[in-house]
C-alpha cells in the first residue's frame, strides 16, 4: 500500500514536471541573489552562506506543500485514502515520503553547488548536505500538517506560511548552526544531533497529527 | 448486515435528517431518493464513516463503525460525486493504483479484461483527462468489479453514463446482490431492479 502511494505520487509528479523544477529554480535563484548583491565580500559570504541556504530552502518548501493533499482533495481521491483498510497514518507516510523525494531531494543534491559561490570550504559544504539531508523531511512532515488543517480553505496558501513557518524555527537553528560550526573549525556534532533528534521526533509524530487533521478537512 | 440506528445528521445550523433507522442484509439494496439538499450524501458518508453522525450509531456485523474502523473500510466501496479519476493518469494507472490502495492488486491482464468489460476497450492507455465525462465515470466504477467488498455505497452513480452503461451498471448491482452483496445507492432515477429484496427510503427536504 505504501509501495503504490509512492508509486503513484512519483508518477503525478513525473507527469507534472513543471511544478516541481519551478521549486527547484525558486530555491537555486533565491540562493544565488545574495552573492550577485551582496559583492565578492569573502569572508561576509561565508559567514552568510548557511543562513541563506537554510532560509532560502524553507520557503521553497513552502511553495510545494500546498500541492501536497489539494489535488487528491479536489478530485476525491483523499477521501478514498481515508476509506483505505491500512492505517491513515501509512498513507500520510507513504504521500510525505513521495513529497519529499520529489521537491526537497533536489534541493539536497544542489546545495553543495550552491555553496561555492559563498566560498565555503569542502568540509563545510559536506555539512550543509548532511544538514539538509536530516533537515528536509522534518520540513515535508511538519508542512504536511499545516497542508491538511489548510485543506479546503480560500487563501490556504497564505495561512499555511503562517501556520508553519514558526515551527520550522528549530530546524532552522540547527541546521545552519551546524554549519556555522563547521565554518568556524568547531564540531558540528551537537547541532546534527539535535537535528536527529527533531526528525525522530517529527517522524513519529507528524503523520498521526496529519491524519487527525485530515480526517477534521474531509468531515 | 448493516444497520443503521436513529441516525442524524446536522451540517450548519440546519438539521438535515433525524432518526434515520434501516438494516440491511446481504442481498438487498436500499435506493436512497430525496430533493436536492436533503442529506443523501451526507447520510452516505456517515455510512462510509467519513462523518461522524450527529446522533445515533452504524453497525457493521453487530460492531459499531468506529470501533471496526480499518476492518469496516475492507468491507466497502465507496464511489461519491468525485470519482477519484486522476486526470494525469491512463484508466489502466488508475484503477491499478486505486485497486492498490483498497489493498488488492490488479495485475495488468486483469485490468484490461475489466476495463473491457466497462467498454473501454482501446482507452486504457489514455490518459483521464482525454476521455469524456461519461468514460471517466465508466473507468471509476471499474473499481467494482476488481475489489470483492460486500458493502457498495454509491452516489449518483447513474449520471453521465448513457443507456448502455446504466444497463451494465443495473446488471453489476443484481449480479453483486445474488452474491449476497448489500448496497445503498443514492440516485434521482429509478433502479428497477429485479432484486428480490428492495428497500427505498426517501429523505423529505
Amino acid at each position: 500500500m505504501f509501495r503504490w502511494i509512492v508509486a503513484r505520487d512519483l508518477t503525478l509528479a513525473w507527469r507534472r514536471r513543471a511544478d516541481v523544477l519551478s521549486t527547484l529554480f525558486f530555491f537555486v535563484i533565491v540562493v544565488s541573489l545574495f552573492p550577485l548583491g551582496i559583492g565578492p565580500e569573502m569572508q561576509l559570504l561565508r559567514s552568510i552562506a548557511p543562513g541563506v541556504v537554510w532560509v532560502a530552502a524553507l520557503l521553497a518548501s513552502m511553495l510545494s506543500l500546498n500541492r501536497v493533499f489539494a489535488n487528491d482533495y479536489q478530485d476525491g481521491t483523499l477521501e478514498q485514502m481515508l476509506l483505505t483498510p491500512q492505517p491513515l497514518y501509512l498513507v500520510v507516510l507513504g504521500k510525505v515520503f513521495a513529497q519529499w523525494l520529489v521537491a526537497e531531494v533536489p534541493l539536497v543534491l544542489i546545495a553543495p553547488l550552491l555553496g561555492v559561490q559563498f566560498d565555503l570550504a569542502p568540509n563545510a559544504l559536506i555539512i550543509l548536505f548532511v544538514s539538509l539531508l536530516m533537515g528536509t523531511p522534518v520540513l515535508s512532515l511538519i508542512g504536511s500538517i499545516g497542508a491538511a488543517l489548510t485543506l479546503g480553505l480560500r487563501g490556504g496558501g497564505v495561512l499555511i506560511a503562517l501556520l508553519i513557518l514558526p515551527l520550522y524555527i528549530p530546524v532552522l537553528i540547527f541546521g545552519a548552526g551546524a554549519v556555522d560550526a563547521s565554518i568556524i573549525g568547531a564540531s558540528p556534532q551537537a547541532n546534527v544531533y539535535l537535528l536527529g533528534a527533531v526528525l525522530v521526533i517529527s517522524l513519529v509524530f507528524a503523520p498521526w497529527a496529519t491524519s487527525a487533521a485530515l480526517r477534521i478537512s474531509l468531515e | 448486515m448493516l444497520e443503521v440506528q436513529n441516525v442524524g445528521c446536522v451540517r450548519g445550523d440546519r438539521r438535515l435528517f433525524d432518526k434515520i433507522n434501516f438494516s440491511l442484509t446481504p442481498g438487498t439494496v436500499l435506493h436512497l431518493t430525496g430533493p436536492n439538499g436533503s442529506g443523501k450524501t451526507s447520510l452516505l458518508r456517515i455510512i462510509c464513516g467519513l462523518m461522524a453522525p450527529e446522533e445515533g450509531e452504524i453497525r457493521w456485523q453487530g460492531a459499531n463503525i468506529r470501533s471496526l474502523a480499518e476492518e469496516y473500510f475492507a468491507a466497502i466501496i465507496y464511489i461519491g460525486h468525485s470519482i477519484a479519476v486522476k486526470e494525469e493518469l491512463t484508466s489502466l494507472e488508475n484503477l491499478r493504483i486505486s485497486s492498490g490502495l483498497a489493498g488488492i492488486d490488479v495485475t495488468r491482464k486483469e485490468a484490461y479484461s475489466v476495463l473491457g468489460k466497462m467498454g473501454l476497450t482501446g482507452r486504457e492507455n489514455l490518459a483521464a483527462r482525454l476521455l469524456s465525462e461519461g468514460q471517466r465515470r465508466r473507468s471509476a466504477l471499474a473499481r467494482l468489479l476488481t475489489c470483492r467488498a460486500p458493502l457498495w455505497v454509491l452516489d449518483e452513480v447513474l449520471t453521465s453514463l448513457d443507456k448502455a452503461a446504466v444497463v451494465l451498471m443495473k446488471s453489476l448491482i443484481e449480479e453483486h446482490l445474488s452474491k449476497g452483496g448489500l448496497a445503498v445507492i443514492a440516485t434521482h432515477q429509478e433502479l428497477n431492479l429485479s432484486a428480490s429484496s428492495f428497500q427505498r427510503l426517501e429523505l423529505a427536504s
